[in-house]
């Protein structure tokens, strides 16, 4: 089996490297080529799918033939975590690197099998030539090689670490690689439409959609990662500003940045070397997050392995900043528009602002996190930098965020009048002061000005989007005469890409809310408690009622049962416990070898909407381990047969004698042993319970923090929104030519500002001048199509136009016709 | 004003204030950091300062103090002298002997007195290719 996957994963490197080559020979309009170089890409994406089949069929099979199943995998791992165990390696984390890589081009190319003909190649070439990389690492570096075979195949496997056996972790890591490695995908074909010098926004519009999934699933691997802190790591924090963590929230960042200027440059032909640039920075920080975790170059909670593959990953990673920087300058002329922004009240100055300030954070991270090496180079000394520096400047520039982020959906596209501003500001700005006021003078949030600014503008901002949703089904109900329900739900599907966009800004807005109060306003204490004994925290009353102690043959388990009261009334029982795990891949142990292993705290956790009560328990054990020592002593002296001992011995070393004479009778020797050191051993780990032990709480209130993991729950909701395809265009798929694409992107950007003018975003001259002269510009895409001149005119047929836009009748409100009547 | 040169103000303003706050981010950096040295290193170093300090605790050297804990630490590469450090606070899951750790702290009569809350522990990696049964 191991063999041949070696020779599939050969065969994948070829493929790959034929795609490249064939894909570039077909550059110049050979569409048979191109053709071929797409089917070896599906044929690379085959032939890696049976690579981690063969995988994940060694990993059930408990084939410790396999390095890589003998390294982190054994008998007694449950089935799901076996699966799951395969990117818990190094190799097989670049494995499923590249696996994912080859279904994303594959799923790139066949999206665009019929569009871009003089970018996809080069694109192919690209996406291609990182996925040789990737699979060329692993048939050629040493020490990451999946199939790498044990001479002798050991009867069990070191098992998987047990602080990872935990079902967010196993979703988590394959979650941030699908994210880092689906941003291959457009900045693969921004290489080509550069090339080419094909800089219009068609390479945007055929990858739009991947930047988005990418930028969910990071989105979404930070979220759970976050989790899994919370409630695994027994420190009460979700993010501490480690340099992994970092390594996956700055392409996050820039992703974020980048899907909102492609907005720009696909209405307004603007910012076209800003987007090149974004999506180079974004693809070299997905590499860069790769990069770190394999390389022992900064210190992080996140131990690295060996470095034998983060020499190769900075070449890549320098290949592509110096080529695309090269290709990038190369093609200035060609990037530069005459069109500049129209004023600085309009959709497109707010998406430049927090563009900025997205660059803004991700530098700052950058230059956070890279500190260490900064510091050697100038003072010779790694020094670095903790949480309250990252904090000092990110929590501004977070705050200033949201409320752009508040800002920008509530202006229009072009222009807009400060009249009409107004307008759409009064409600969300008198919200936000109502809340200012109102927290400022009923809660404590005054001590914390940055909180409560964010609170604020967290306010408006998701004032200002229910006030979007709220005129959209309103104008749509006027027209159409629908209940406002089914008004909301047209509004939203005939609209997806806005309003799911709206749905993300308002998750973030309330996890930001979430992350605001929990570290302004969080109360944290420890708290030394005896069986019986109670506290107080925070007007609930604690008691410590029993201890409860589990022995299994993996771990000793010592949880507290817990009765929280508030007001005198039963809220509930909580029940953390510290487990302790005896190293895995040992056979026979001695009964202190479970105090040799891994710990792990299982928290007690009250979640509740208004605050969470967290709660990790600290065991004393040091009583326990000296009984276990002097268990192991005694042990060792009753194999022995040594004088003073139970008779039981004379008869248990008389088994050890006859086994060592005769090989046949070792294991049931060694079952005889291990069976009376099991009972010893639930003997010693239970002399606990006579202890009167205290116990180190840590205890956390922590006030609602449940928000944050709910916005990134909305956000993710919002994100599948946007995503999803509509149905008109998954039906034109087939037929639509890059021409249909234009115009259909025209018609759209008429058919937004027919609503922003519907819900009041723009007033009655805003959306005369803007609507005339988006005709103008629909009018010249149909004159370069036809090739003869139309009649020009457009003025007065926008008065149709409104309704037809909020009613969303099905066809499109505009058809060609109707403009060159008007 | 002209538009032309009114972008041009605007780009003047826009750069200045990067600039400005590209300093203060490089001032405070440096000011804010703390060095980071080995136990070997810190031997004899300054009271007062603080440092973070890098190395492996040694083996079976982990007692109970009070609410607190008191260990030794190694130079990583299990080499030289060793530093004992006093410190209470959260101690991380992952911690235990022979492990990597960081901790912020400063030298206080020949040991190392940890600030409270500053222990990292390495996790043990998923990338460990030495087995540790």
């Amino acid at each position: 089996m191991a063999s041949l996957g070696s020779v599939l994963l050969a065969l994948a490197f070829l493929a790959a490297v034929s795609a490249a080559v064939i894909a570039l020979l077909g550059r110049n309009g050979d569409e048979r080529r191109v053709e071929i170089s797409r089917r070896v890409v599906y044929a690379f994406c085959g032939l890696l799918t049976a690579c981690v089949v063969i995988i994940e069929i060694a990993f059930a099979s408990n084939d410790f033939s396999f390095k890589i199943v003998q390294e982190h995998s054994s008998v007694e791992t449950p089935a799901f975590y076996k699966l799951a165990a395969m990117w818990s390696s190094q190799e097989g984390s670049l494995l499923l690197w590249a696996w994912v890589l080859s279904i994303a081009s594959s799923l790139a190319l066949w999206a665009t099998r019929r569009k871009l003909r003089e970018i996809v190649p080069y694109a192919t070439a690209v996406m291609m030539g990182v996925a040789a990389f990737f699979t060329g690492l692993m048939l050629f570096a040493p020490d990451v090689q999946p199939f790498a075979t044990l001479g002798n195949a050991p009867s069990d496997g070191i098992g998987l670490n047990p602080l990872l056996q935990h079902p967010s972790m196993m979703i988590h890591p394959p979650m941030l690689y699908s994210g880092y490695v689906a941003f291959t995908v457009p900045f693969a074909f921004a290489v080509g439409a550069l090339v080419t010098r094909r800089l219009d926004a068609e390479w945007i519009r055929a990858t739009r959609r991947f930047a988005l999934i990418a930028w969910a699933f990071l989105g979404f691997g930070l979220l759970l990662g976050a989790r899994w802190s919370y409630t695994e790591l027994g420190w009460g924090g979700y993010w501490a500003w480690d340099p992994v963590e970092n390594a996956a929230l700055m392409p996050w960042l820039l992703g974020t940045a980048f899907l909102h200027s492609i907005m720009v440059q696909e209405k307004r032909g603007m910012l076209k070397v800003w987007n090149a640039c974004l999506v180079v920075g974004t693809f070299s920080m997905a590499l860069l997050g790769t990069f770190l975790v394999r390389s022992g170059v900064l210190q992080s909670i996140h131990a690295f392995g060996d470095n034998t593959v983060g020499p190769y990953i900075l070449g890549l990673i320098g290949v592509v900043v110096i080529g695309s920087t090269l290709l990038i300058v190369s093609r200035l002329d060609d990037l530069r528009t005459p069109k500049r922004i129209d004023s600085l009240v309009s959709r497109e100055a707010v998406f430049l602002v927090n563009n900025l300030l997205l660059v803004g954070l991700c530098a700052v991270i950058f230059w956070g996190t890279f500190f260490p090496l900064i510091s050697e180079l100038f003072t010779g000394n790694k020094a670095s930098l903790a949480a309250p520096w990252f904090d000092r400047y990110t929590t501004p520039l977070a705050i200033l965020l949201v409320l752009f982020t508040g800002i920008g959906p509530l202006l229009a596209w072009r222009r807009v009048s400060w009249e009409s501003a107004r307008r759409v500001f009064r409600v969300p700005a008198a919200v936000a002061l109502a809340t200012l006021v109102a927290l400022a003078l009923f809660t404590d949030a005054a001590h914390k000005p940055w909180a409560l600014a964010l609170f604020a503008f967290a306010a408006f901002a998701l004032t200002g989007l229910a006030r979007e949703f709220w005129t959209g089904a309103a104008a749509r109900r006027r027209i159409s005469g629908e209940s406002t329900p089914t008004a909301l739900v047209g509004l939203v599907t005939r609209n997806r890409r806005r309003y799911g966009g709206y749905v993300v800004h308002a998750g973030i807005g309330v996890l930001l809310i979430g992350i605001a109060a929990s570290s302004s306003f969080q109360s944290n204490r420890d708290v030394d408690l005896k069986p019986g004994e109670s506290t107080e925290v925070d007007g609930r009353r604690i008691t410590y009622v029993k201890p409860v102690v589990g022995v299994d043959s993996e771990k000793f388990t010592y949880a507290q049962l817990l009765r929280v009261e508030e007001g005198g009334k039963l809220v509930g029982y909580l029940r953390p416990s510290q487990r302790f795990f005896k190293p895995t891949g040992v056979d026979v142990g001695t009964i202190g070898s479970y105090f040799a292993g891994e710990s792990t705290s299982e928290v007690g956790l009250e979640a509740g909407l208004k605050e969470d009560l967290w709660i990790a328990p600290r065991v004393d054990v040091t009583d326990v381990q000296r009984r276990a020592r002097a268990a192991d002593k005694g042990f060792e002296a009753c194999v022995e047969g040594a004088p003073g001992t139970p008779p039981q011995c004379k008869a248990l070393q008389a088994m050890m004698l006859a086994a060592k004479a005769n090989p046949t009778l070792r294991p049931q020797a060694l079952g005889q042993i291990s069976k009376l050191q099991s009972i010893a051993a639930e003997r010693v780990a239970k002399s606990y319970l006579g202890d009167n032990a205290p116990v180190t709480f840590k205890v956390i209130v922590n006030p609602l923090v449940t928000w944050m993991w709910i916005g990134g729950l909305i956000a993710l909701a919002g994100a599948l929104i946007a995503i999803w395809p509509t149905r008109g265009r998954r039906r034109g798929a087939l037929v639509r030519t890059e021409a249909d694409a234009r115009k259909e992107a025209k018609y759209r950007e008429i058919r937004d500002a027919e609503l922003d003018h519907a819900v009041g975003k723009l007033s009655d001259e805003d959306f005369a001048a803007v609507d005339a002269e988006l005709r103008r510009e629909a009018l010249e895409i149909l004159d370069g199509e036809n090739g003869a001149k139309m009649p020009v005119g457009a003025n007065g047929s926008g008065a149709n136009g409104n309704g037809a836009a909020a009613s969303g009748n099905g066809a499109r409100p505009h058809d060609p016709e109707k403009v060159e009547q008007g | 004003v002209d538009p032309q040169r009114k972008r041009k103000i605007r780009l003047v303003v826009a750069l200045s204030v990067a600039v400005l706050l590209a300093v203060a981010l490089i001032y405070t950096s440096f000011a804010a950091s703390t060095e980071a040295k080995q136990p070997s290193e810190l031997i004899g170093a300054a009271p007062g300062t603080s440092y973070e300090m890098t190395g492996k605790v040694v083996k079976g050297s982990i007692r109970h103090v009070g609410n607190g804990i008191a260990f030794r630490v190694v130079d990583r590469d299990g080499q030289g002298k060793t530093m004992p450090v006093t410190y209470r606070g959260t101690v991380p899951d992952p911690f235990r002997s022979g492990r990597e750790i960081v901790l912020t702290g400063q030298v206080q009569n020949g040991t190392f007195v940890g600030e409270p809350e500053t222990l990292i522990t390495k996790c043990p990696s998923k990338f460990t290719t030495k087995s540790n049964g």
